[in-house]
C-alpha cells in the first residue's frame, strides 16, 4: 500500500488494483513534475528520501486517515530518483463508500506527506541545479 | 560505542558525507552532533536554524537526548511529494 519506486508510476493500475464492488467513490491525486520552476525551465528531477525513516512516515500518514476519515482503503507510492516534466512523481488513490471522505482523505494525505516524510527534490535546469527546500514552519508538526 | 550519523540533501552536499559516526560519549544531545559538524564544515551555519533533527526516525529536538546506538539525521525542510 505504500512504497517508494524507482520505475514509472501508473495511477490508473493502482486504481483497477483497489476498487473493490463496495466501494462508491475513488479519489486519485497525481502530482506531477512542472517543465518551470520559479522563472525557470527544469529539464529534470532528482528526489532522495531517508527510505526507512520515509517508509515509516507514509505508512503513519495511511493510517492517520483511515482514522480520520470514513475510508476503506488507502495507496501511496511515491517515486524516487530522476524524473522528467510531465511524469508522476506521487499518486495517492483513497477507496470509500461515499465521495466527501474519498476526497477529504485524499486532501489530507498529500498535505500530511508533504510536512513529514523526509523526502527532497532537487531541480535540474539548462544551466545549474538546486535543492529545493519546504518550510520549516511546515514541517514536522509533531514534534 | 557510537551513534550513526546521517545527512540528506543540501546538507549531505556541504559535508560530502552521507553517514558517518561519532562517538556516543562526548555528545549529550543531537545539538551537541550538529556542533561537532558545524565546526568542521562551516558551510552548515547558515543551515542552521532550518535544519530538521531527528533520532531514530524520529523528529527530535536539539536538546534530544542520544544514546548508544541511535541513529541521528540532519536535513533541510522536506520538499516530496
Amino acid at each position: 500500500m505504500f512504497r517508494f519506486v524507482y520505475e514509472p508510476i501508473d495511477a490508473a493500475k493502482l486504481r483497477g488494483a483497489l476498487a473493490r464492488p463496495e466501494d462508491g467513490a475513488m479519489a486519485i491525486f497525481e502530482g506531477l513534475v512542472r517543465n518551470h520552476s520559479r522563472g525557470r525551465r527544469v529539464r529534470y528531477l532528482e528526489y532522495e528520501a531517508y527510505e526507512g525513516m520515509a517508509l515509516r512516515k507514509l505508512e503513519e500518514t495511511g493510517a492517520l486517515a483511515k482514522s480520520k476519515f470514513d475510508i476503506r482503503e488507502i495507496v501511496i507510492w511515491h517515486r524516487l530518483g530522476r524524473i522528467h516534466p510531465g511524469e508522476c512523481s506521487i499518486a495517492i488513490v483513497v477507496a470509500a463508500a461515499h465521495r466527501a471522505a474519498a476526497l477529504d482523505a485524499c486532501r489530507f494525505a498529500i498535505d500530511t506527506v508533504k510536512k513529514t516524510v523526509p523526502i527532497w527534490k532537487k531541480e535540474f535546469y539548462e544551466n545549474g541545479e538546486e535543492w529545493i527546500e519546504g518550510s520549516k514552519a511546515q514541517a514536522g508538526a509533531d514534534f | 560505542m557510537s551513534v550513526r550519523v546521517l545527512f540528506f540533501a543540501t546538507l549531505a552536499d556541504i559535508t560530502g558525507v552521507r553517514e558517518t559516526r561519532v562517538e556516543a560519549s562526548l555528545h549529550p544531545d543531537t545539538g551537541s552532533i550538529f556542533n561537532h559538524f558545524a565546526r568542521r564544515y562551516p558551510l552548515l551555519e547558515p543551515h542552521r536554524n532550518s535544519v530538521l533533527y531527528t533520532v531514530n526516525s524520529e523528529f527530535a529536538r536539539p536538546d534530544s537526548p542520544i544514546r548508544d546506538g541511535d541513529e541521528v539525521a540532519f536535513f533541510p525542510p522536506m520538499s516530496g511529494g
